[in-house]
């Protein structure tokens, strides 16, 4: 029993001081870097509406990445078509992922056509509609559907990570929830604003040509030639600052995108000094770009950004070397924003912000200190009852409590979970219930003297009787905790980590560790008579 | 140091016909309550919605900000005040798609409107209808499924699927006066509100899961005695015990109300109700239930 006495207060030992080895680097940032090579822990982290800063869930409109993919398709259909001698009276997109074709002429050339370059687009019918006209539906594969959506949102997540990396935030937190939405949390972020339009921009970089031969004020009355859109420019007057929509009819056809850019770069204007964005291209951009300008000399190019024109030069000679840049009256900040976004890329498809939650940094700091002082109030309250009503016993539940909650924050700190609110509210309901442990413990025990047994056959009867009845009420807590662990999201996550990790520490520091205190004061130190 | 003395005997069980209606009056309440009110009054958390805590520079009369929210024509605006002189909450219960824009407007209309404050925004929570109704039917499912499992595991621990069903329904209980108590209060439910349901769920099951296993334990002692007495024996042992956790923990609760703050003002007062029905339905709810249970047996096993 002595024996088994010491080895247990060896084991009780090193996990204390283990525990509070991990919770160092959550006290002091004083450390020498080679014990933080050896401490496998960090700083507890603390939830955004603790210490402030922004939460965003994104959807991701994964859709219309398909949508936009059947477009293109549809475009170089009209291409072959055209390039092939193939008369089609209509090649249009209808609903997301179909397109319908209505094409006459030689039946095989056309169906080799389709057969061997667009085999992923499916023939849902095709019949005669009479005078040797076919009338065509296709329909994009599923399968490749939703390769296209898979895709789009990992290219999506991706872009958004490379955003915030170049906007500067730390420790940010960007993951995927379920299939369709995007976590996003920046802890302490000083421009909500700004980093939500950052983040929620498509940034989509196209370049159109004008249409020069058709009549824009007849496209403005409603005829919108075949094959054209209309597109504006927003033009900021800069005597008196207001905004007038300037309005370009341009082809549709996209001739370039973003996606060959290599580099895009703040310089500042020699002349007015103003800020514009350089852009560069990569190899395969270079070519395209220089390909582009020489058939087009002396005709208007559109640079678009999201839908938005922001300058449509004319073209005077070819441009080789891959270089251009985008005008447009720009402010500091909108420049940065915007060759921050063109050089992480486009999102593949728009994002929608679903939810917000942004708490200031002066809130989180109110809401941590009063909470801290109140907590601070109530654990001293607890603590010294305990002491008034059960005296030197009262004291060990005390030490119990206070390893309960060290332990707590060590395995927090080891499994790197982040603490908030409701986390708090886990652990106020776990001590609640360690409290609950000792006062059983302890009724028991008295209950036993009472009987007029010994102090030892009382303690071991007590603690014998007891157990079960923790063990039980525990377990079933915990159970509960599991469950809403496994299928709660969020606060109902953060509820049940703590509260599993509070009741389980209980089980150990209420039931074994005063348990061996009662054992080591009764065998060792031989007391005569129990303080309780 | 004794605060019941042992040989207390008071008889709990015995006066359960009157405490039945207690609970059942109680439980009228609370419905009568939420059904009047067409529902908990759902936080933006929930319903979907736009919730800004602003902070002015200088002292502010709140209908100059409710005037301010209205001209831009957001009709179903709440505006309250919150916590100091100069800070208010806004909250716009919308299902509407674009709610990011409109917080955006609203912030920036603000400061337009009052030039010469400078405006902090403490808070902001756009939350989508689509989400708030995922979180709704999320929290209510993990809920559900931690009932069923303390369901299982007390019908097994105790052999007997009245002890389950006693535990379950003294929750169920004290988990609609709870809510009983947020509507009457005119509470918000959001996600603090919450958690204190999930408190309450691990306070109530506690404090039965305790004086079941007295029970248990008792039965095994005394054989002769009807399992009224039994129970009646049990909660007067186990009374102390009760008394003492129930009341530091309410201590607790009742620092928490005074000096917590605004932020966790709702979650004290709900959980106060809670507690004292958690409490409470052990002995009035949880075990008149076994007894029944037991009685309905044995009536049917004599025929």
């Amino acid at each position: 029993m002595l024996k088994s006495l010491r080895w247990k207060l060896i084991l009780y030992s090193a996990i204390t001081v283990f525990a509070i080895l991990l919770l160092l680097p959550t006290v002091t940032s004083q450390l020498p870097p080679w014990f933080m090579k050896v401490i496998p822990t960090e700083k507890i982290h603390l939830g955004l509406d603790l210490q402030g800063g922004m939460h965003l869930i994104l959807e991701v409109e994964a859709e219309k990445a398909v949508e936009s993919y059947v477009e293109r398709i549809k475009n170089n259909l009209k291409d072959d078509f055209k390039d092939r001698g193939i008369p089609a009276g209509k090649v249009e997109r209808e609903k997301r992922d179909q397109i319908i074709l209505e094409v006459s002429g030689e039946k095989g050339k056309w169906e080799k056509l389709l057969s061997e370059r667009y085999s992923i687009m499916q023939e849902l019918s095709s019949s005669e509609i009479g005078g040797g006209i076919w009338r065509i539906e296709l329909v994009l594969d599923s399968k490749q559907a939703d390769q296209i959506k898979k895709h789009a949102i990992d290219q999506a997540l991706e872009t958004i990570r490379n955003r915030i990396d170049q906007f500067g935030v730390s420790e940010p937190e960007i993951t995927l929830q379920g299939t369709e939405r995007i976590l996003i949390q920046l802890p302490g972020i000083r421009d909500p604003q700004r980093a939500k339009s950052l983040i929620g921009r498509t940034a989509l970089l196209e370049f159109k040509l004008w249409d020069e031969e058709e009549d824009l004020e007849a496209a403005l009355k409603g005829d919108v030639p075949e094959g054209d859109i209309i597109l504006y420019q927003r033009v900021v007057d800069p005597k008196t600052g207001g905004v007038k929509k300037v309005p370009h009819l341009l082809k549709e056809r996209t001739l370039m995108t973003g996606e060959v850019l290599k580099d895009a770069r703040v310089a500042l204007d020699s002349q007015f000094h103003e800020p514009y964005i350089s852009l560069e291209f990569d190899d395969i951009g270079a070519k395209l770009f220089e390909q582009i300008t020489g058939a087009n000399v002396k005709k208007r190019l559109a640079i678009i950004l999201d839908d938005n024109v922001y300058s449509a030069p004319v073209i005077q000679e070819r441009i080789a070397g891959g270089r251009a840049q985008i005008t447009g009256r720009f402010t500091t900040d909108e420049a940065n924003e915007l060759s921050i976004v063109l050089r992480a890329g486009a999102l593949p498809a728009p994002v929608k912000i679903i939810e917000e939650r942004t708490v200031g940094p002066s809130l989180g700091q109110d809401s941590i200190r009063q909470g801290i002082i109140s907590i601070l109030i109530s654990a001293a309250v607890v603590v010294l009852f305990m002491i008034f009503y059960y005296r030197i016993s009262g004291m060990i539940a005390d030490i119990a409590l206070i390893l309960n909650v060290i332990l707590v924050f060590a395995v927090l700190s080891l499994l790197r979970a982040t603490l908030t609110l409701p986390g708090i509210a886990g652990l106020v309901l776990s001590v609640g219930m360690a409290v609950d442990a000792n006062i059983l413990i302890h009724e028991r025990i008295k209950e036993e003297l009472r009987w007029g047994k010994t102090i030892r056959a009382a303690i071991d009867q007590g603690y014998h009787r007891a157990f079960t009845t923790i063990i039980d009420s525990n377990l079933t807590t915990i159970i509960a905790a599991l469950f809403l662990y496994q299928f709660g999201t969020g606060p109902v996550k953060g509820f049940a980590v703590t509260l599993f990790w509070g009741i389980t520490a209980n089980i150990f520091t209420a039931v074994f560790v005063t348990r061996f205190v009662f054992d080591y004061l009764t065998l060792k130190v031989k007391i005569k008579k129990l303080s309780i | 140091m004794e605060i019941i003395r042992p040989d207390t005997r008071f008889n709990f069980i015995g006066k359960k016909k009157f405490t039945i209606w207690v609970s059942a009056i109680a439980i009228l309440l609370s419905l009568g309550s939420i059904i009047y009110h067409g529902g908990l009054r759902l936080g933006v958390d929930f319903a979907g919605g736009i919730l800004l805590q602003i902070k002015f520079s200088k002292p502010l009369d709140i209908s100059e900000v409710r005037n301010a929210i209205e001209a831009m024509g957001s009709k179903d605006a709440m505006v309250q005040k919150f916590g100091g002189e100069n800070e208010f909450l806004i909250r716009i219960e919308k299902s509407s798609e674009d709610l990011e824009a409109m917080s955006r407007q609203i912030q920036t209309s603000l400061q337009e409107r009052f030039k010469g404050q400078t405006l902090e925004i403490r808070r902001a929570e756009v939350v989508g209808p689509k989400v708030g109704k995922d979180l709704k039917t999320n929290a209510l499912w993990a809920i559900g499924l931690s009932f069923l499992a303390i369901l299982v595991y007390v019908a097994i621990r105790f052999r007997q699927f009245s002890y389950g069903l006693g535990g379950i329904v003294a929750l169920v209980h004290d988990i609609i006066i709870t809510f009983g108590a947020i509507s009457i209060f005119d509470l918000e439910f959001s996600l603090t509100l919450l958690a204190v349901i999930l408190t309450i769920i691990g306070f109530s099951i506690n404090d039965t899961i305790v004086i079941f296993d007295r029970v248990r334990e008792d039965v095994k002692k005394m054989r002769k005695e009807s399992l009224e007495t039994i129970f009646n024996t049990s909660i007067n042992e186990c009374l102390g015990r009760t008394i003492l956790t129930s009341g530091t923990v309410m201590m607790v609760v009742l620092i928490l109300f005074f000096f917590g703050g605004p932020v966790i003002h709702d979650f004290t007062t709900a959980l106060i109700v809670g507690l004292i029905s958690g409490t409470y339905s052990t002995v009035y709810i949880a075990s008149p239930i076994v007894l029944l249970w037991h009685n309905l047996v044995t009536i049917k096993r004599k025929r």
